[in-house]
């Protein structure tokens, strides 16, 4: 079969009519523990290579490994979070294979012994469909070092004149969760795959285990993809089921949502060109290149790739009390889409309003913003519009503006008290923005406070309608609709410190 | 002022007491022993580096610490050789293998810290066997060691150079390591007190793995006591151990002072005498055995069937374990590095398989080979599976035998020393010299080879064996102590004390 990237591709319909996906995905989470699994080196991203190092890391003679007692509860948090059941005994093994940035020459990983093992991810679809992702393991284990290849036009080891190591990531900790065979997902197995990573890492997040940043490498997916022919229109149904896996490929390491749909899409019309053309599936690893949008040929893997994986000698065995892993338990934060549903209904948005939080990456500041005392309306308001707005511009998170939630707050209590009107509103969030001090501070700062004096807006009123007999005639002949125009003259006058709606009060009692 | 001379032929508890007493200082204790090993140690060959101005610098240090009146460590002053298995900051540190020749660990091991803090001069490093695979010091890189009581003769392995050191004076303390024996088998051939404590009892942080589940660290000396001596300074829990054991270190200087033996239930272990064993070595083993009754032990015969599985398991995780431990000795990063010859410009695994080919011996090779065969796919079942079963057995044999007897005792090795060259060439003969030691390494548990006499057909010295269970190390040097201070008694001296002096002339090796 071609390991060109300008093979000839199926469309992805056409391939969903003769066969169907599954998908087996493995995420690699770097957990934010203080140290590393196996020694108390720091863990810090972006640290001068190789000053987070030791001997034991370094893996060099008569180093010996202890385990990190905060990674394992990490571990077995996640594992509960997914519905795993949590090993009453495991061990660590070792899986021997040469790696030019894996000091010792074997991994320090988990095989046969999971820590955590038969659980689920409930993933929910863009129209809201569940689909129940099963998990075959979480477990353990270090992560390698990182070369990088100098000299060479693609970046990789072949044609690179010398290649660097750094080993400040070696020995950082690492999960991996592993699903079972995801089968039944029809067409939409790249949703499927998409969704399930993105539900993961919002799960992560809230577990706080991990900083959970794709694009920093916190979270990797290894996509696997096989197809089989299709036994009927039903993907889900038991005939279907009998239908033998195909050959499968590893897409390695990729790191975007989007690109774990795409990597996942791509495999399938590649598997479906290969296939039509008469040839079969090399089982192999392949690369995705974000770019070209294309995956290609790495290493030929077979299901005996000889590891000669045994019990690491070095460590003891891992045997969380029950007492323990209930104690664990008792710390799990809500489950992400359950969090959502409730705070949907508490809030009273719309699907697509709660959508747009979702989007924006709104949820945790506008829950904070209500506790502070704002409305959930307005508390949306901002933080999905102008709020949302600035910090698309600014390419950085809403949380990093400079605003916080009581400030938000604070604002929303000013308008609803009646001391500003939008437009003042937003001029006071620009003052707290440029870093003026706090929505009350700015507001008495720049002198922005709605009139409240009658006398001074019955004048304004009575000059306005005075100037404007053609519209004073429209509005008298019953085109109430053109107060407008008046409204807006009086705001003028009163340098929009008035409350708009009795100036229209006011204008329309005058002339009805 | 004692003749310095003289010196070297005190125990290292009479040495501590001189010390303490200011009879002689620890630079004079210290300077003996180097100019001892000046003169000898081109003849044996025990030591891979002698670092002379280290030892005399920490022998300083200490006299001005006891002349300003500080409390020291009992054994403070008192000199201790190395074997090079163990790490030693800003000292070559090589295995014994050409792979790590020239290579200088940036950290001690936890026990070289236990031994600096202690404040013992440290004055080389020990050969060995390369990584410890042996039974004889001929499989050093660097040239075998030569057995005091005859050069001609190996001193044990892997620990052979630790065991001629302290034998022939040369130091009266040494670190060993033990995985099949390698304390106690070159302990019982040249006359001297090997000790392997319980697993997880002496820190392996830093020590150049051989085989994990098995390597144990442990002292060389000439006495029980002195070994007790060591072992409490190297012992106890180490953090950075995760296998090391989390109890303090058991009280065994104080156990080497027992001498009573009645009531004492000691096992004989009916599979570790009789056939196979050098007539000789029987014969001590039997007066040592008729000692104990006399003192008041209660003998007892016990069974431990799945011994004869012992060998077999053993060669099999041995290996198995060290195929993984040297993977890491890649010739990338430290350590010995070749290019091939027939390759203009090679690649990294050329480079590796070259470096590998001219920096491991036979013997490591040969068991990389075993270890990896044994743990691949479709094998590990039969092999490295299978093993680890016999392995509980073992563990089950000594459970059941400790419930009859409170410790066992057995002729430490089959034979006493045998020639240079004798067993090279049959890997399996050399290793049978290991089997009344292994056991207690498949079952973690402790041993102890002390003399017990020379056999009358060589004149070679013979060692014997005590075994306790695990974690109750002290049983095994209150016996041990006891039986030694009636053997003495009763040979009105230490058997060292036959052993010919050494001619200072190089043998070529």
């Amino acid at each position: 079969m071609s390991t060109q990237t300008a093979e000839a591709v199926v469309g992805y319909d056409e391939a969903l009519t003769r066969y169907d996906p599954v998908l087996g995905l493995e995420v690699h989470v770097e957990l934010n523990t203080a140290t590393k699994m196996f020694c108390g080196c720091a863990t810090g991203f972006g640290a001068e290579p190789n000053t987070q190092t030791c001997p034991v890391c370094l893996g060099l003679p008569g180093a010996l490994p202890v385990v990190n007692a905060t990674a394992v509860e990490s571990a077995i948090r996640i594992g509960l979070a997914l519905n795993c059941q949590i090993a009453e005994w495991c061990r660590f093994a070792r899986k021997n294979y040469f790696y030019p940035d894996m000091p010792k020459n074997f991994q320090t990983s988990q095989y046969d012994e999971p820590i955590a093992f038969d659980g689920y991810l409930d993933v929910e679809l863009s129209d809201g469909e569940v689909f129940r992702v099963e998990i075959e393991r979480a477990h353990m284990e270090e992560d390698t070092g990182k070369s990088t290849h100098v000299g060479g036009a693609t970046g990789r080891i072949h044609g690179a004149e010398y290649s660097l190591v750094d080993f400040n990531r070696a020995g950082i900790p690492l999960i991996e969760i592993v699903t079972k065979p995801i089968t039944g997902a029809g067409e939409r197995a790249p949703e499927v795959a998409k969704a399930y990573v993105g539900a993961l890492r919002d799960l992560l997040k809230a577990l706080a285990v991990s900083e959970v940043k794709m694009e920093q490498g916190n979270v990797r997916c290894d996509a696997n993809v096989s197809l089989r022919s299709r036994a009927g229109d039903d993907p889900t149904s038991a005939e279907q089921a009998q239908v033998p896996l195909g050959t499968r490929t590893e897409t390695k390491n990729v790191n975007s949502l989007r690109s774990v749909e795409r990597a996942v899409r791509y495999e399938i019309c590649r598997h479906a060109a290969v296939l039509d053309g008469g040839g079969s599936i090399l089982q192999e690893t392949r690369h995705w290149h974000e770019d070209t949008g294309v995956t290609t040929s790495g290493r030929p893997k077979s299901d005996a790739d000889d590891y000669r994986y045994f019990p690491e000698p070095d460590l003891v065995p891992v045997a969380p009390t029950r007492e323990r892993v209930e104690e664990l338990r008792a710390t799990l934060p809500e489950p992400p889409a359950e969090r959502r549903r409730r705070l949907q209904a508490d809030w009273g948005y719309s699907d697509l309003e709660m959508r747009d939080v979702l989007n924006a990456g709104a949820v945790e500041v506008i829950e904070e913003t209500v506790a502070a005392g704002a409305t959930p309306a307005a508390a949306r308001k901002w933080w999905t519009g102008e709020l949302a707005r600035r910090a698309n511009a600014e390419g950085a998170e809403v949380t990093e503006l400079g605003v916080t939630p009581a400030h938000i707050a604070e604002l929303d209590g000013l308008v609803r008290d009646g001391r500003l009107n939008d437009s003042m509103a937003r001029q006071v969030l620009e003052g707290v923005l440029a870093g003026e001090g706090g929505p009350t501070e700015v507001a008495d700062a720049r002198g922005l406070e709605l009139v409240q004096d009658d006398g001074a807006l019955e004048v304004a009123v009575d000059k306005v309608i005075e100037a404007n007999p053609d519209v004073v005639e429209k509005i008298r002949g019953g085109k109430v609709q053109a107060a407008g125009a008046l409204i807006g003259q009086v705001m003028k006058e009163m340098r929009g410190q008035a409350d708009a709606a009795k100036v229209r009060e006011l204008i329309l009692g005058r002339l009805t | 002022m004692t003749n310095p001379t003289d010196l070297t032929r005190l125990t290292a508890a009479k040495m501590a007491d001189g010390l303490a007493a200011g009879e002689f200082n620890s630079e004079q204790l210290t300077q003996a022993h180097l100019d001892r090993i000046a003169r000898l140690n081109p003849t044996l060959n025990a030591f891979l580096l002698v670092d002379a101005e280290g030892a005399l610098a920490t022998a300083r240090d200490i006299d001005a610490r006891r002349a300003a009146g500080e409390q020291l460590h009992r054994l403070a002053g008192v000199p201790v050789a190395v074997k090079d298995i163990a790490c030693t900051e800003g000292l070559p540190t090589t295995a014994g293998s050409r792979t790590l020749q020239g290579w200088v660990p940036p950290y001690d091991a936890t026990i070289v810290t236990r031994l600096r803090e202690a404040g013992l001069p440290i004055l080389g490093k020990t050969n060995m066997d390369e990584f410890a695979m042996g039974s004889s010091t001929e499989h050093s890189a660097y040239g075998p060691t030569r057995n005091p009581w005859d050069t001609d003769r190996i001193p044990g392995g892997s620990g052979g150079g630790s065991s001629a050191a302290v034998a022939a004076f040369l130091a009266p303390l040494a670190i060993g390591s033990d995985t099949g024996g390698s304390i106690r088998q070159p302990a019982a051939v040249t006359g001297t007190v090997g000790a392997k404590p319980t697993y997880g009892g002496v820190s392996r942080y830093g020590i150049i793995a051989l085989a994990s589940s098995l390597d144990q660290i442990g002292p060389c000396a000439r006495t029980v006591e002195d070994a007790a001596l060591l072992h409490e300074v190297i012992g106890g829990h180490d953090p950075m151990d995760s296998t090391s054991i989390e109890a303090p270190v058991p009280a065994v200087l104080e156990a080497s002072a027992t001498r009573d033996l009645a009531g004492t239930r000691v096992g004989i272990v009916t599979e570790l005498t009789g056939e196979g064993y050098q007539a000789g070595v029987q014969a001590r083993f039997d007066e040592a055995v008729e000692l104990l009754r006399a003192r008041g032990a209660e003998i007892v015969e016990v069974s431990c069937p799945h011994f004869r599985y012992a060998m077999a398991a053993y060669y099999l995780i041995l290996p198995s374990e060290a195929s993984s431990n040297l993977a890491r000795y890649d010739a990338m990063r430290y350590g010995l590095r070749v290019g091939p010859d027939d390759v203009a410009s090679p690649s990294a695994e050329q480079v590796m398989a070259a470096s590998r080919d001219a920096g491991f011996g036979d013997e490591v090779k040969r068991r990389i080979i075993l270890g990896t065969y044994a743990l691949s796919s479709g094998y590990y079942d039969a092999y490295y599976g299978q093993a680890q079963k016999v392995r509980t057995l073992i563990a089950r044999d000594f459970e059941a035998a400790f419930e009859q007897a409170d410790v066992l005792i057995s002729p430490t090795a089959p034979t006493t020393a045998f020639k240079i060259g004798d067993k090279t060439e049959d890997p399996m003969a050399m290793y049978l010299n290991d089997i009344a030691t292994i056991p207690a390494n498949l079952a973690g548990i402790p041993g102890l080879s002390l003399p017990s006499g020379v056999a009358d057909e060589d004149g070679l010295p013979v060692g014997l064996q005590v075994l306790a269970p695990a974690t109750q190390d002290q049983r095994m040097y209150a016996v041990g102590a006891a039986l030694e201070a009636a053997l003495v008694e009763q040979w009105g001296g230490p058997v060292l004390d036959r052993a010919p002096e050494v001619e200072a002339t190089e043998v070529s090796a």
